[in-house]
This record gives structure tokens, C-alpha cells and sequence, in this order.
């Protein structure tokens, strides 16, 4: 008896190990439902032709808070000041095809996203020796000083009225930018999708694996001889990286910038936008910030201040109830209904 | 009756109906505002306006209507305006826009406007070289340098300032306003001793290092530029606290400096302010007159119009004639445009037109100063007009208003 | 007097002044981020609805100025418990982040609820006569209300010092904040500690809020444009000293207005300046622990 049973046990022993490692194998594998966010990003052409000026700049979000998702999400760094490289990518951008008349667009995209990223190292290897308050504070003084720093030499920068009117070329040499701002949408699309792809493999690599062991234990991440810093700067100038691209995007996709481009706000709304959808989730970025972007129209149209209460109100109730974000929620709903479905 | 046949009335009747309502033309006119944020006042002061007149007018343009499609135009970035702008244009299919609170929103639509030959007509935003971004847009309300640049030569000639401090928000606005003043007032002889940058616009700055820096250096005069609201308020209240006035300094400015709406609450420091503006609830003419009653009538005894209520009301006053003008056909941009440029009336402002050489604002400067009327409440009495002031910018083509 | 030595007494003066109204209004955020490890985005909400309360009291009641100060940072004082209580208390295990996020929830909500009630045209108060105006010192003249913040500040700083350092409860403080499991391990109810503490931070942010009004005008979104200042006040200083923020109110007090004063060209670039350079070489503040 004890025998069979023992066997059974380690039988059973066997296969659930075995079912965690096919677990940790297959993680990456692309499953069914992520075809899901990108199909209704092409439907959302078809069925909103007229709100497609508002859908660039939906996607541009979701790729900002997509970047901030790296670092909160993965590695644990919390940061009120990403707008600084969010503004870099789109002053590069709006300052090279003025002053160096480089007026391509896509690469223009990745000069505005590497010098994000260069600053990003210099940055990170200076503030992510700090944690806690003292990191958050430096974070929100850097893009301080850089807005302040713009407004100084707003000779250079437009100050808050900024550089209007750029020019940039047809997308590769063919596509118009039109007033539906048809080609903005695919463009910015298409940028989406080659940066979360990027991230994708970045996430499940063991580059990755590293990021959520330094999130989650960093004393013995040091003990195991785990590069912490490097790996925290690595992953820092890779978002900043990011954020400079959705910067990019944004100047050229409104022809203008302004100073307000690093504004706190704009580093508070895209935080509370990932925190909303879930962190660490990378579908996370995707759906708090149409969530976020899409409340914000319909309400504020109707009331604005009701805007601002139901925001504070969802905030709130987030955290008590729902701390993985929507789609924690989902994943509490789905369990559930599983649960009730298992034998 | 058979059903047919009732059916077949029905049809007829809605036929005709929809043809009748087809005969009369709906103008959509596109409202961009601040509605939400920390400058929602600004976009209340102007929808406020909008209504009201929409509300008494409707019927003077009848069988034409109008109707209003209200956006939020976000915070000065631009990037809001420029989305529910361009959607109120292809979404909404409105066929003119107008508002705009802040430059950067109406600099943002320049590029959309022009390529969908969408008259846009501002009611506040103003930087001088706008109208220049494009031939669509024209201006009912101000330049930076309409106030600004007559009070350079007023303030020499008039009230003694042979030496001036200009302080300044450190944005586009103010240094576009003090630029104006600099040049206005040099050209007559002035001299400019300090011009303090007083940080930006978005938190109301502790006034005194800058202020108790004028006192030191004890110009006769010091010009001012701060975005009207919470500003003004901080600015008159140092004035006061440093005593600027004994100690000789006389406080000058655009209107910015005492919006209608805070002079009561500015107290004896704000008394012996001079400013130049083209508007005041004082101002006195009839069109002001009736303009305040039906105000107070609608929105109550404390609150007043100001620079911004006036202006809108201007412009929902060029609409309306536009409208009777097309007989309610706004399907084509350029009339649209055409008919707004020379436009004039005779408003709470006084007289002002659409310029057709720049589509800016011509009206008249009144320099007025504060001071306590006989009820006990603060008030302006105009000391001189300069009348019928153009954008010297761009007639002087400084800058970026050459183009 | 000389013209340098004027310049350098108005700096000072106005410098102080400021550092006075950081102080007030910080303390109260710096003790509780010290004590509980929470981060309370909402301090500013609390200052925010100090000052709509003086606001109201002096405008529609007829209360002079500084009774209604006092009433306002009791009342406001009250007012915090329950939010602790029945709020802030479920998240001293969360996360950092968590607890920013419910309290920028909480201060938006207080936003939109003061917007709604007040509308969002910056009010001011009608202050006493002896606050107008200015006192002559026979050397020159200073500002009234500038003089009555510094003094009330003092004020301030003597009490809390001697609450601190000299009485029962600020020795159980200093304990709890020090190391809370022996605190509590020795029988002092960190609780109970916490309330109070948080009551009497919260009454002092409305203080500061109160007086706010003059200096600054008093808007619903006053509750975050100074947030950002007083978190450099409260990160520089030291989480939980009483002395940290003291000495950082001041230094960001004086240095600021002395920039603004030579500099007005660097606008606020100083203020982070300053931050950056102290927390790279002591990234727990002047006084914090680390």
C-alpha cells in the first residue's frame, strides 16, 4: 500500500515538475490571445476611420507606458520623471529636421530614440544606485531640469510655444500625411508593433529573468554575483531608448512641440495609465492606456471635473481591490470561472 | 385613409420637412476651450460669452441656425488641440472653429486648418505672428503687442516713466508683451533698466525676490506682464506688501494685470494701477452697457465679463453676420475667410475689425487706471484711447512676424 | 544702508519667510513618511482644503484671519483621522507605489470635490489690518505678513522641537521612527502614535495651506503644483526629522529666493539643483537614516 503509494506520488511529483519547466520552456511562445490587441488595432481603422488622429496618439501612449513598463514593471524602478526621455526623442527629432534638415521620418524615429537611450546611460548609471524616495525625487528633478534648462534657451527650443510647423518626408518616400491622419495610424502601428516585439524578447530572455529576480530580491540577486547595476542601467537606457521613440512619434505625427513635452503631469498620467492596466504584464500598457485615453475623451466631454473625481475614484479602488490592475482582475475572473469548471 | 396612402403622406410629409429643414443652413462651429484643469476659468469666462450671445442672437439669423460642438482644449501643450481640432474637423464636420485659449493649440491647428481649408477664428490665443501660420486663420480678440506696444509711448509721454523695470512670466507670452513695450518705448526714448524673468506660468511664484529687486533699483516704472488669473492677484498683493507705490513706482501694464473678475479683490494696492487694454466692465458705451446687463441678468450680480468674455462675444457677433452674409452656406472656406476680413462693428470693445491684409484685430487701446468709485467698489476710468491699433509686430515685421 | 547689505537682508528675510511656509507645511509629510514608511501624495490635498476652509470661514462667516487659521488646522486635523483610519491604515504593508497611487487618487478626488464647490477662479482672503502693509524697523521696513509667517514659524519650530526632544510622546516617536519593532516590542502603541502624528502633520499642512493664500493665491490644483516642492523639502531633509526639514525648508528657502533675486533667468532650476546635489552625496537627506 505504501509503496503504490509513494509511487504515486512521485509519479505525480514527476509530471508536475515536468509540467513547470514545459511551463518556463514555452513562456515566450506566441499564444492565440496576443493576436487579440493587434487585431483590434486594425479593426479600429476600419470601424473609426474619423477618429484615427486620436488612435496615433493612442498607440504613441501605449508605447510610452510600454517603455516604462520595462523598468516599473520588470525591474522595479519607480520613476515620475520618464517624460525626460519621452521629450528628448521629440526635441531630437524636431531639432535635426530643423537644424540638420533631416527630415526622414523612420530614422529619424531611431536618432530620436538613441540619444534617449545615451542619455539614459549616462543618467542611469548615476541615480539607479538609489532607491525608494530618493530615486523618485531624482527622477522628477532630472526632467525638471531639463524643461527648466529648454525655457532658459528657449531661443533653441521655442520655449512653451514651441517649434511648430516641422516638415518631414512622405513615409518611405510614398505615403502623404493626410488630414484623417490615415498614414500617422500605421505608421505609428507598425512602430508599435517592431518595439513590442523588441520588448517581448527582451522580457522572456534571460536578460529578462535577471530584471524580475533584481524586482523582486535584489539582496540575493548581489549574493549570486548578478550584475545588478549594470543590468538595471542596461534596462533603463533601453526604455529610455523607448520613450525617446513614442517622442519621436509625437512630434512628428503633430508637427509641433512644445516644452510641456517633459511636464511632471505627463510622467504622473502614463505611470497611473500602466498601473491601471497591470505592470509587469506588457498587455498592460496597452490596455490602461486605452482605457485611461478613452474614458478620458468620453468623460471630459461630458464633465470634466467628474473626469478628474472618476480617475481619483478608479485610482483608489485599484489599489484596494484590484492591485494587479485590469488585468489582474481578468486573471482573477478567469481563474474563478475555471476553477468552477474543474472536475 | 388606406395605410398605404398613409404611409405614403408620411413619406411625403418627411420629405418635405427635411427639405424645408435643408433650405435653412446649420453653421457647426467647432468650440475648442480649456473646460478642465487649472485654467478652466479662462474657458468659462469665453463659453459663458458664447452662449449668451447664441441664446439672444439665434433669432437674427433665422431661418439659419447655429450650433455650438464644445471641445476640451487640454493644457497648453498643443497636442489636445490639435486632435479635438482636427476631429471636430473630420469627425464632427464642423465648418469653422474657434476659441483657442492658448497659442500653442491654434499654432498646432495651423498646418490641419490650411490643408482642409477650415476658417478658424481665435477668440483669445495671442501671439503676435498666428494669423501668419496660415490664410485660414483670422483674430477677433488681441496681439501681445496691441496693448503692449502703445503703452511703450504712453507710458513716456504720459505718465513720466524716463526709466522702466519690466518683469515678465518667463514664457512666450510675456516676453512677446515686454518685447512690444520695449519697443514702443525706446523708440520715444525710454529706458529700460531691468527685465526680471519671473518664472513659469504654471505655479504662481512668491513675487517678492523679483519684485523687492525692482524696488532696489528704483526705476519710476515697471511694467508687468503675468497670465491673467491667480498671477495677477500674487502681483498686486507684493506690490503692495513691498510698498512699491510709496516708494515711488508706479505700476503699468497690459490688462492682463487686473482681469475684471479680481480687481475686488486686490484692494488699495491696485489703486493708481494703469493699464492699457481694450476692454473693462466700466468701459463706457452702449454696446457695453447692455452687454454687462444681460450678463449680469444670466449669470448673476457677482459675476463680471472680462478682456476674454468681450472678445468672444465679438466673434460669435462676426459668425453670426457671416452667416447672414452666406446665407448660412459655409461650405466654402475661402468666403468664409473672405467675409470675415474687413469685417467691423461697434462692440463692448468699441469699434473693431478683422484687418484683410493680416486677418488680425484692429481696435482701440484705452489707457485706464484704477481707483475707488463712489460706491466703495474698485473700478477703470479711461485717461486716453489710442484708437484703432494694428499688430505693429507685423507691421514692423519683428522677428518671426516677418515671414 | 548699504546697497549690498540691503540685498543681502531682503534674501534673508523673504528667504525665511518662504523656508517658514515649506516648514509648516512639510513636517507633517516628513514625520509620517519617517514613522509609517508612507508615502502620502495627498499632504498637498490637506494643505488645499486648509486653506478653503479659511477661505470660507473668513469670507461667508465673518471669522478674522488668524482665528480662522487655527480652526481650520483643527478642524482639518479631525478631519484626517478617519482617512487614516479607515484608509491609509490597510496600505502601511503595500508598496510604495500602491500607496502613491491611492493617495494621487485620493488628491484628485479632492481636486474635482473643491472644483466642483468652489469653482476653480483662485480665491484669496481678506486679511486683518495689522497684516497689511508693512513694520517699520527704523532700518528699513518689512512686510507685515511675511513677519507674522516667520514668527509663527518659530513659533512652531520651538514647540514641536520641545514636543520632540522633551516630552513622553515625542521620545516615543523618535523611538518609533528610530525602530518600530522594539518600539512596539517595549509596549508603545505605534498605532495610536501614528494617528496622532498624522492628525497634528495634517493640521499643519492646512496651517501652511492657510497661509498659502496670500502668498500664493489658492486654487483646487494647489493640492499638486506644490506637491513636488514639498516632497524635495521632506526628501532632503531627512524622512522623519524634524531638524532635516528645518534645515532643508531653509536652505531651499533662501537659496531659491537669493536665485530668483541674482538669477531670475534659471527660473526654478535651482530648486532641483539643489535636490539632485544633496541626495547624490547624502541620498537619505541631511538628517535622514539610511
Amino acid at each position: 500500500m505504501a509503496a503504490s503509494e509513494s509511487m504515486t506520488r512521485s509519479v505525480a511529483g514527476e509530471a508536475a515538475r515536468s509540467r513547470a519547466a514545459e511551463f518556463l520552456l514555452r513562456r515566450h511562445y506566441l499564444r492565440w490571445p496576443e493576436a487579440l490587441p493587434w487585431l483590434i488595432a486594425v479593426g479600429c481603422f476600419f470601424v473609426f476611420p474619423d477618429r484615427m488622429t486620436f488612435g496615433s496618439q493612442l498607440l504613441i501612449m501605449i508605447m510610452f507606458a510600454l517603455s516604462l513598463d520595462l523598468i516599473l514593471g520588470y525591474a522595479g524602478i519607480v520613476t515620475l520623471g520618464h517624460a525626460a526621455f519621452f521629450g528628448l526623442g521629440a526635441y531630437t527629432v524636431a531639432l535635426a529636421s530643423i537644424k540638420l534638415g533631416w527630415t526622414e521620418p523612420i530614422s529619424g524615429v531611431f536618432f530620436g530614440g538613441a540619444v534617449a537611450g545615451l542619455v539614459g546611460i549616462v543618467v542611469g548609471w548615476f541615480i539607479l544606485r538609489y532607491r525608494g524616495l530618493t530615486l523618485l525625487m531624482l527622477t522628477i528633478a532630472f526632467a525638471a531640469m531639463l524643461q527648466e534648462g529648454g525655457n532658459i534657451r528657449s531661443d533653441f527650443t521655442g520655449g512653451y510655444d514651441g517649434l511648430p510647423g516641422l516638415t518631414f518626408d512622405p513615409l518611405l518616400g510614398h505615403f502623404q500625411y493626410d488630414l484623417y491622419g490615415h498614414t500617422n495610424y500605421w505608421y505609428a502601428l507598425a512602430a508599435l508593433a517592431v518595439v513590442f516585439f523588441v520588448v517581448r524578447r527582451i522580457v522572456y530572455s534571460p536578460f529578462g529573468q535577471a530584471l524580475t529576480g533584481i524586482r523582486e530580491n535584489v539582496r540575493r540577486m548581489h549574493s549570486i554575483g548578478s550584475p545588478v547595476h549594470r543590468r538595471l542601467v542596461t534596462v533603463y537606457a533601453i526604455s529610455a531608448a523607448i520613450a525617446g521613440m513614442a517622442g519621436a512619434l509625437f512630434t512628428q505625427t503633430n508637427a509641433y512641440v512644445t516644452l510641456t513635452v517633459f511636464d511632471f503631469d505627463a510622467s504622473a498620467k502614463v505611470m497611473v495609465m500602466l498601473i491601471l492596466g497591470g505592470t509587469g504584464r506588457l498587455y498592460g500598457a496597452f490596455l490602461g492606456a486605452a482605457v485611461y485615453m478613452i474614458f478620458e475623451d468620453k468623460l471630459s466631454k461630458m464633465s470634466p471635473t467628474f473626469w478628474q473625481f472618476g480617475i481619483g475614484l478608479l485610482l483608489v479602488l485599484a489599489v484596494m481591490f484590484a492591485r494587479r490592475g485590469l488585468l489582474g482582475v481578468g486573471d482573477t475572473i478567469r481563474r474563478k470561472l475555471a476553477g468552477r469548471r474543474a472536475p | 385613409m388606406q395605410l398605404g396612402s398613409r404611409l405614403g403622406l408620411t413619406a411625403l410629409a418627411l420629405a418635405l420637412g427635411l427639405g424645408g429643414a435643408a433650405n435653412a443652413g446649420t453653421v457647426k462651429i467647432g468650440v475648442v476651450l480649456p473646460f478642465s484643469g487649472a485654467n478652466a476659468d479662462l474657458g468659462h469666462q469665453m463659453d459663458k460669452a458664447f452662449d449668451l450671445y447664441v441664446k439672444l442672437h439665434t433669432k437674427d439669423i433665422a431661418p439659419n441656425k447655429v450650433e455650438l460642438v464644445k471641445r476640451d482644449e487640454g493644457p497648453p501643450t498643443g497636442a489636445q488641440a490639435k486632435t479635438v481640432g482636427t476631429e471636430l474637423i473630420t469627425n464632427d464636420k464642423v465648418q469653422i472653429l474657434t476659441g483657442f485659449s492658448f497659442s500653442p493649440s491654434a499654432i498646432a491647428l495651423a498646418p490641419v486648418v490650411t490643408q482642409a481649408k477650415m476658417p478658424m477664428l481665435i477668440s483669445n490665443a495671442g501671439t503676435a505672428w498666428i494669423t501668419n501660420l496660415s490664410p485660414y486663420i483670422a483674430r477677433l480678440s488681441f496681439s501681445m503687442w496691441s496693448p503692449a506696444y502703445p503703452m511703450g509711448a504712453y507710458a513716456y509721454n504720459k505718465i513720466g516713466c524716463k526709466t522702466t523695470a519690466v518683469a515678465y512670466t518667463d514664457f512666450p507670452p510675456g516676453k512677446d508683451s515686454t518685447e512690444a513695450f520695449e519697443t514702443g518705448y525706446k523708440k520715444v526714448g525710454g529706458k529700460v533698466t531691468l527685465s526680471i524673468p519671473m518664472g513659469s506660468p504654471v505655479q504662481v511664484p512668491d513675487f517678492t525676490p523679483f519684485f523687492q529687486r525692482i524696488k532696489d533699483a528704483h526705476p519710476d516704472c515697471m511694467y508687468v506682464f503675468i497670465p491673467s488669473g491667480a498671477h495677477a492677484t500674487g502681483v498686486m498683493k507684493a506690490y503692495g506688501e513691498l510698498g512699491m507705490r510709496k516708494a515711488g513706482i508706479k505700476l503699468i501694464g497690459p490688462m492682463d494685470l487686473i482681469p475684471d473678475n479680481k480687481l475686488q479683490d486686490m484692494g488699495d494696492a491696485a489703486i493708481g494701477t494703469i493699464v492699457m487694454g481694450h476692454y473693462a466692465v466700466d468701459l463706457d458705451n452702449q454696446q457695453n452697457k447692455e452687454f454687462n446687463e444681460e450678463w449680469h441678468k444670466a449669470y448673476g450680480p457677482d459675476s463680471y465679463p472680462d478682456f476674454m468674455s468681450a472678445a468672444a462675444w465679438d466673434t460669435m457677433h462676426a459668425i453670426f453676420d457671416t452667416v447672414k452674409k452666406l446665407n448660412g452656406d459655409f461650405s466654402n472656406g475661402e468666403k468664409v475667410i473672405g467675409a470675415l476680413k474687413g469685417w467691423s462693428t461697434v462692440g463692448p470693445r468699441g469699434k473693431v475689425s478683422i484687418d484683410p491684409q493680416t486677418r488680425d484685430v484692429i481696435e482701440d487701446e484705452h489707457a485706464m487706471e484704477v481707483y475707488r468709485k463712489p460706491d466703495g467698489k474698485l473700478g477703470e476710468r479711461i485717461l486716453e484711447t489710442v484708437p484703432q491699433v494694428k499688430d505693429e509686430c507685423k507691421a514692423l515685421k519683428i522677428g518671426r512676424c516677418a515671414s | 544702508m548699504s546697497h549690498a547689505a540691503n540685498i543681502v537682508i531682503s534674501i534673508l528675510f523673504d528667504g525665511l519667510a518662504y523656508a517658514m511656509f515649506l516648514f509648516i507645511t512639510s513636517v507633517g509629510l516628513s514625520v509620517t513618511m519617517g514613522l509609517m514608511n508612507f508615502v502620502n501624495l495627498a499632504h498637498g490635498a490637506f494643505a488645499m482644503v486648509g486653506g478653503y476652509i479659511v477661505v470660507s470661514l473668513t469670507r461667508s462667516l465673518g471669522i478674522d484671519f488668524v482665528p480662522a487659521l487655527v480652526i481650520a488646522a483643527v478642524l482639518v486635523g479631525f478631519i484626517s483621522v478617519p482617512f487614516e483610519r479607515l484608509l491609509y491604515r490597510r496600505l502601511y504593508k503595500a508598496t510604495d507605489l500602491e500607496q502613491v497611487l491611492l493617495t494621487i487618487g485620493l488628491a484628485f478626488m479632492a481636486i474635482a470635490t473643491f472644483t466642483y464647490f468652489y469653482g476653480p477662479i483662485p480665491k484669496s482672503v481678506p486679511l486683518p489690518h495689522w497684516l497689511e502693509g508693512d513694520i517699520n524697523l527704523g532700518f528699513r521696513a518689512f512686510p507685515s505678513y511675511r513677519a507674522f509667517l516667520i514668527i509663527v514659524g518659530a513659533v512652531l519650530v520651538t514647540v514641536l522641537w520641545y514636543a520632540f526632544e522633551r516630552t513622553n510622546i515625542g521620545a516615543r516617536i523618535r523611538a518609533a521612527v528610530d525602530n518600530r519593532r522594539m518600539a512596539e516590542s517595549v509596549g508603545i502603541n505605534v498605532d495610536r502614535l501614528f494617528t496622532l502624528t498624522f492628525a497634528v502633520g495634517s493640521g499643519l499642512a492646512a496651517l501652511g495651506g492657510g497661509f498659502a493664500i496670500q502668498l500664493f493665491g489658492l486654487t483646487p490644483y494647489f493640492a499638486v503644483l506644490y506637491l513636488v516642492l514639498f516632497l524635495i523639502v521632506v526628501a532632503t531633509g531627512g524622512l522623519g526629522s524634524l531638524k532635516g526639514t528645518l534645515l532643508a525648508a531653509l536652505v531651499i528657502g533662501i537659496i531659491d529666493t537669493g536665485g530668483k533675486y541674482m538669477f531670475p533667468q534659471a527660473g526654478n532650476f535651482f530648486v532641483y539643483l539643489i535636490t539632485v546635489v544633496v541626495l547624490l552625496i547624502k541620498p537619505a537627506g541631511f538628517y535622514g537614516r539610511e
